[in-house]
């Protein structure tokens, strides 16, 4: 009972970070139909940052326990800066090659990775040597079940990547610019004879998914306080995992992402509680290709009918 | 209102305009026919602005519509509602609806809710259906929603695209019945069709478009009579 309870738990603190990050392969991917590659490392840009910017208030306020505002403080400064990184990758590098074939965008997006990867390494930036975040929650358990605690930081993180998910289910289906954006991800050409602004709209879904990495990249940092090197391996898995959660919902469609990265949080814990634990990554993969074999469009997309 | 001023548009190596000039004014219907391929969306996605020309101009209300974006064309007051109607099959008929009013602004938001009520009370059978997603409508109500969207963005030009395609003939009736109620209402409408029999019975004026080039125009109901017309397009030996 405990260990179901406490697989579950876990389950779902990593279901809900694979879900923010695969919020942003999948809504680049409705608008536009590639693949952006570079998103994980925007994921690793915001984790850096947020330790950054939390050293940085740690030297400020001189604090002996964090205050409580800390990790929210951080978390919105990492978010607005990689929401500025996403803007400028798209505008410096995607947009000059908007209606290039397929191959060349792809190509540009690894050439993105490649570079925001070896700038991340240099000794301005990050540097190569891992780093530990400074505490940012002042930890609690808040209350405990049997024999698994339930702590301030499990409740923060998943808190906040469920709030950031009913924020963007609520802007994609409930406001203009949600609108204008489904409209985009049918027809760019359609939409824009409605009046809506194409270019603003694809650098809206940049700045929106690349918030959205920050968020999965402090969460990150909050879990594992120790963040990696930006072309480390296991920010690549990462990056896959949060890929295959967006194939797997049905790529394009922005329930199916969150869908998806519960459903290989959960499948990735509960493989290793009950079966062998050092196979995560064959479960994971496992499950792609199930899918992929059995319902090619994920378990949410379906195929559009269009009447003649 | 409107002047096509001898352009050429061509998809890479294809060309599908050799300079096309029509002209369209206040309070008209006037109507662009001809064969598959002439040549007629191409000309109605040049003044929307999809494709660009390569030369010649477009003028809209006395200003030039070159280098002009589509989403910004739509805000002048010219709307498209364009082949295959392009409904979004996802969102529900009211959602697209919205979007036809997408490039109006907040501050219109009483005048939008009685435009929208107007175009219901054109299209009565879209008014049962708001809340049902595009893609399960039928063939001749997904048009009448593509109409209804378009006339959303306020238009004082409205340009449709084949609004008879594929509809059975009593629909095929009352869509043009509609087109000139809408005309009556005061919005300018340029028809492209291949059922030129009802076009040139709703237009005042026609243009005959044939491999990217005008051929013959004129009063609709004078061309109508002509045996190039009569033969080519009205099915008479
Ligand atoms: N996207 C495109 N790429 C390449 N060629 C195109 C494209 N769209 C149209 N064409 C070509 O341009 C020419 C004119 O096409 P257009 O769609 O304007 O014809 P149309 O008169 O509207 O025909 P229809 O009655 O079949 O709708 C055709 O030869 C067509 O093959
Ligand atoms: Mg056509």
């Amino acid at each position: 009972m405990d260990q179901l309870l406490q697989t579950l738990k876990d389950g779902i603190a990593i279901g809900s970070l694979y879900a923010l990050i695969a919020l942003g392969y999948t809504m680049v991917y409705g608008i536009l139909k590639f693949i952006n590659f570079a998103h994980s490392d925007v994921v690793v840009l915001g984790a850096w940052l947020s330790l950054l910017f939390a050293r940085k208030l740690e030297a400020v306020t001189g604090w002996g326990a964090p205050p409580w505002w800390a990790g929210a403080l951080v978390l919105i400064l990492a978010m607005a800066a990689c929401a500025l990184a996403g803007f400028c990758i798209e505008r410096l590098a995607y947009k000059p090659i908007r209606g290039a074939p397929r191959l060349n965008v792809l190509i540009t997006a690894i050439g993105v990775s490649l570079f925001l990867q070896n700038m991340g390494q240099q000794e301005w930036m990050f540097g190569t040597r891992p780093a530990n975040i400074p505490a940012l929650v002042n930890d609690a358990t808040l209350f405990t079940v049997g024999r698994v605690n339930f702590t301030l930081l499990d409740a923060a993180g998943v808190g906040t990547a469920l709030a950031l998910m009913v924020g963007l289910e609520w802007l994609v289906f409930h406001t203009k610019i949600g609108r204008g954006m489904r409209a985009v991800s049918h027809s760019t050409a359609t939409a824009s004879l409605m009046g809506v602004p194409v270019n603003r709209v694809i650098s809206t879904t940049f700045v929106i998914g690349s918030a959205l990495a920050a968020a999965g990249g402090f969460l990150w940092a909050l879990k594992y306080s120790q963040i990696k090197q930006t072309a480390d391996t296991s920010w690549t898995l990462l990056g896959l995992k949060a890929f295959v959660a967006a194939v797997v919902g049905g790529i394009g469609n922005v329930r199916g992402a969150m869908l998806g990265g519960l459903a290989i949080g959960m499948l990735e814990m509960f493989g290793a509680a009950y079966l062998w634990s050092s196979m995560t990554d064959v479960y994971v993969f496992g499950l792609l290709i199930a899918v992929l074999l059995l319902r090619p469009g994920g378990i949410l997309g379906k195929a559009v009918v269009e009447k003649v | 209102m409107l002047e096509v001023r001898d352009i050429s548009v061509a998809y890479g190596a294809i060309k599908a305009l050799h300079g096309v000039s029509l002209s369209v004014a206040k309070g008209e219907i006037v109507t662009l026919i001809g064969c598959n391929g002439a040549g007629k969306s191409t000309t109605l996605r040049a003044i929307s602005g999809l494709v660009r020309p390569g030369s010649g101009d477009i003028l809209y209300e006395g200003r030039t519509l070159r280098g002009v974006a589509p989403h910004e064309i739509v805000r002048l007051g010219l709307a498209h509602s364009p082949e295959g109607r392009g409904v979004f099959p996802n969102m529900t008929v009211s959602e697209n609806l919205d979007l036809g009013a997408y490039a109006r602004k907040r501050s219109e938001h009483a005048q939008i809710r009685e435009d929208r009520e107007k175009a219901l009370d054109l299209f009565p059978r879209l008014r049962e259906r708001l809340k049902q997603s595009a893609g399960t409508l039928s063939g001749g109500e997904q048009q009448m929603l593509a109409m209804a969207r378009a006339l959303l963005a306020r238009p004082r030009l409205l340009l449709l695209d084949e609004p008879s395609l594929g509809l059975a003939p009593q629909i095929v009736q009352l869509i043009f019945r509609i087109i000139r109620e809408i005309n009556a209402a005061g919005t300018t409408i340029l028809l492209v069709e291949q059922n030129a029999h009802m076009a040139l019975q709703v237009a005042n004026r026609a243009y005959v478009l044939e491999v990217g080039r005008v051929v013959m125009s004129g009063d609709a109901k004078e061309l109508a009579r002509t045996d190039e017309v009569r033969k080519a397009y009205l099915g008479h030996g």
